[in-house]
């Protein structure tokens, strides 16, 4: 490795120009034949995964899942978005994108969830430790302003044509603002309950789960929904290497020049987004709400 | 370990920023606060003081001026920067988490200023927190701390959410919390800043009521001086991170120790704060009973009065004599005081607040009278004291002003009854500078 950098660094001197890709593809290399073995259990992992949800996706009838849909929207929002999800959810169906959809749904969840397990604990360290916030901070920075196309050519290097790579260039997506929202819904606690922790002889653990992520939660769970819907906005992408979903009938429309199919698939995205955004939104504000209600009765009765 | 003193803080230093370390050496070599300014905050500087078990020892002092640093030294909230804490006789400063965590949960509890309560959980599982950090099985957590709430005037609470109560209920959740951990000493930092003057005049008067019966430890840290001198057996002022002054409130308010205490207690209301004790003078007009009319008469005749207490064994007060009366006592030879005696209208106790002593001032002419349990005079208090003491003037005490009450009698006729009727003029009247455990005036104070 040492070799091809300094081979690399001869050539800038010759031709002027600092071999940067070069250095990253030697490292590449490196990796590739050295760890292969951890990627093929990441890439087992991730697959075996993604099959397990997405059968419970799109393995039912269609009737059945938009009833399920419909129903968890009416428990969580009520009755005019329930209306809603069904005329959305219908019109999937209609455009024959209910496939699709259901492919990238459980793409969606199984890249949010393994990115909210590398964030949420990753957030918790950073609220607590203002050297590893220091350190992480640009490494977020760089992954969010890379442009996400750039995470297919290593991921698919690494994990090969298929759903894999679609998920871990999601995942390097859509990370950043878990552990943002995390670390800041943390650091946010009022200081002085927390203190109220440390006075009464609590552990930091104790403290952690009784008092920090409970007050942080309302925030956490707005990461929560930040990362489901960069999630989902990378599925268009991730169909470019071969996920299955609706990525792959936009990209079909794009090669295809098919504004048609493209329009379909698209619209598909979007009814999902909005049915994500809501449902996680929803699940993020009860607690805050009850709070606030609580909080204004008070006042105003004293 | 000794238990003299529940705490114990020496030579507390807390400085922060980037160079605390740095920014302590030059301050021990005399740099000042504001010299090391560049290398950190200097919150407090060199603090040493101990509370006594059972005490109520307030820190007072400006917003900033270090008293939240200072407390949460205490505690280990904070780790000082140099010096010692001693709590309950162990040593807190410098020690590893988890000895902390013990000391925290077994000695010392805290109540804070915006409540600190936990918005999720209910009244009850919010005073049973510290409990439930101890570990104590959720039954016996929720009957003990079910008569704390009742105590603090929560029954039927306990089922709310911090959110649904006032600042005042809150706060009382604050203390039973404090109080169910059932430590020895409670740290209270502006507990009842945030309340509203009537419910904080009432959470004063709880406080001191609970510290009574339970006989806890509290060290309470406020800006306001009035809750200072309510609540205070001892006050200690801080300035900029110092401790200026320590002493009972009647010493801070009487004999602040520099201007800046001075400045700062200029505006308490002295009235509820000065008991008769600090401010009374030593009794001139007095005669003992044994001494009989004719003494009594001369000391009437010196400082020209028409009244005088009279003294029994052990100087118990006994009443007092007008001049008319004494007069007829002379004339007709007796030997005898007593036929004279009449009851002393207006007597306090050592510890009456000057409030109390304006409606007996009022309605006496002599000078209030003070005395100990056992009814012995241990001073008066003319009225020219009592407004000097209001308005934070030093009254210029002599004998002639002391007395309120001119003499009825002209001195001639005194004089002249005294000659008429013979018989040895020697007889020693009292000084009252003599008796054991006399009245402190306050003519040697300050300038
Ligand atoms: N964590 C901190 N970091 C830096 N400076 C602080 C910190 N806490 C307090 N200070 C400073 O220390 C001084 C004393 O503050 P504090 O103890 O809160 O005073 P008080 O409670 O009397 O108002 C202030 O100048 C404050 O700005
Ligand atoms: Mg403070």
């Amino acid at each position: 490795m040492i070799a091809v950098m300094n081979a690399g660094w001869d050539r800038f001197l010759d031709t002027g120009r600092i071999p940067l890709g070069k250095w990253v593809e030697s490292v590449e290399t490196f990796v590739t034949t050295n760890l292969s073995g951890l990627f093929d259990v990441i890439r087992a992992v991730f697959k075996g995964l993604y099959d397990a949800v997405d059968t419970v996706f799109a393995g039912p009838p269609f009737w059945v899942m938009i009833l399920i849909l419909v129903l968890a929207g009416l428990w969580v929002r009520g009755w005019k978005f329930a209306l809603g999800t069904l005329a959305g959810l219908l019109l999937v169906v209609g455009v024959s994108q209910w496939e699709n959809a259901m492919h990238t749904l459980a793409l969606v969840i199984v890249a949010s969830l393994i990115a909210l397990i590398i964030a949420l604990p990753l957030g918790i360290l950073t609220a607590r430790s203002d050297t590893a916030s220091a350190i992480v901070r640009p490494v977020l920075d760089f992954l969010q302003t890379m442009p996400a196309f750039v995470y297919l050519i290593p991921a698919l290097v690494l994990f090969r044509v298929g759903v894999v790579p679609g998920i871990v260039a999601t995942i390097m997506f859509a990370l950043a603002p878990g552990v943002r929202f995390t670390e800041l819904g943390i650091r946010g606690v009022d200081r002085e309950v927390v203190e109220a922790g440390h006075a009464f002889g609590a552990s930091p653990g104790r403290i952690l789960r009784q008092i920090q992520l409970p007050l942080a939660m309302p925030t956490i769970m707005a990461g929560v929904n930040q990362v489901i819907m960069l999630s989902l906005s990378m599925v268009v992408i991730a169909g470019m290497v071969g996920a299955e979903g609706l990525g792959t009938d936009v990209v079909s429309g794009l090669t295809q020049l098919n504004t048609g199919l493209g329009v379909e698939a698209g619209i598909s995205v979007v009814i999902l987004a909005v049915y994500l955004d809501r449902m996680t939104a929803a699940l993020a504000k009860p607690r805050q709400r009850r709070f606030l209600a609580k909080r204004t009765a008070a006042a105003s009765a004293a | 370990m000794s238990h003299n003193f529940a705490v114990e803080a020496s030579s507390l230093y807390k400085i922060f920023g980037k160079k605390p370390r740095e920014a302590l050496n030059r301050m021990r070599s005399g740099a000042s606060r504001d010299e090391i300014a560049a290398l950190g905050t200097a919150a407090v500087i060199d603090a040493s003081f101990e509370v006594l078990p059972g005490e109520i020892f307030v820190v007072m002092g400006l917003s900033g001026s270090g008293k939240s640093t200072l407390i949460r030294m205490l505690n280990g909230l904070l780790e000082p920067t140099s010096g010692s804490v001693r709590v309950m006789g162990s040593e807190i400063a410098g020690i590893p988490a988890p000895k902390l965590r013990d000391i925290r949960r077994k000695s010392v509890s805290m109540v804070f200023q915006h409540f600190a309560l936990l918005p999720h959980r209910t009244v009850l599982d919010n005073a049973a927190y510290a409990l439930e950090i101890q570990g104590m099985p959720a039954a016996e957590r929720r009957e003990r701390t079910m008569k704390i709430l009742d105590r603090v005037g929560l029954a039927g609470w306990e089922h709310k959410l911090p959110g649904q109560l006032s600042g005042g209920m809150q706060q009382r959740v604050g203390l039973a919390r404090a109080l169910a951990a059932d430590t020895d000493v409670l740290l209270m930092d502006e507990a009842f800043s945030a309340l509203d003057p009537l419910i904080r005049r009432e959470m004063q008067e709880q406080l001191v009521d609970l510290q009574r019966e339970l006989g806890k430890t509290i060290i309470f840290i406020t800006h306001d001086l009035n809750e200072a001198m309510f609540l205070g057996d001892r006050i200690a002022v801080m300035r900029d991170g110092r401790i200026v002054q320590v002493g009972t409130p009647d010493e801070i308010l009487t004999d602040p120790a520099n201007d800046y205490v001075a400045q700062f207690v200029h505006d308490v209301d002295r009235a509820r704060v000065l008991t008769a004790e600090g401010v009374m003078e030593a009794p001139h007009a007095v005669v003992q009973l044994s001494a009989g009319p004719r003494a009594a008469l001369r000391v009437m005749r010196d400082a020209q009065t028409s009244t005088v207490f009279v003294l029994g064994p052990g100087r118990t007060l006994l009443g007092v004599v007008r001049d008319a009366d004494v007069l007829n006592l002379v004339r007709s030879g007796a030997r005898d005081l007593s036929p004279a005696l009449q009851q002393a209208a207006a007597t306090v106790t050592r510890d009456a607040l000057l409030i109390d002593l304006f409606e007996p001032a009022a309605e006496s002419p002599l000078p209030v009278a003070v005395v100990d349990d056992q009814n012995r005079l241990v001073g008066t208090v003319p009225r020219v004291t009592l407004l000097a003491a209001l308005a934070n003037v030093q009254p210029v005490i002599t004998a002639e002003n002391a007395i309120i009450a001119p003499a009825t009698v002209p001195v001639e006729v005194i004089t002249e009854t005294l000659r008429a009727t013979g018989g040895p003029d020697n007889v020693p009247t009292r000084t009252p500078g003599d008796a054991p455990g006399s009245a402190r005036t306050n003519t040697g104070g300050r300038a």
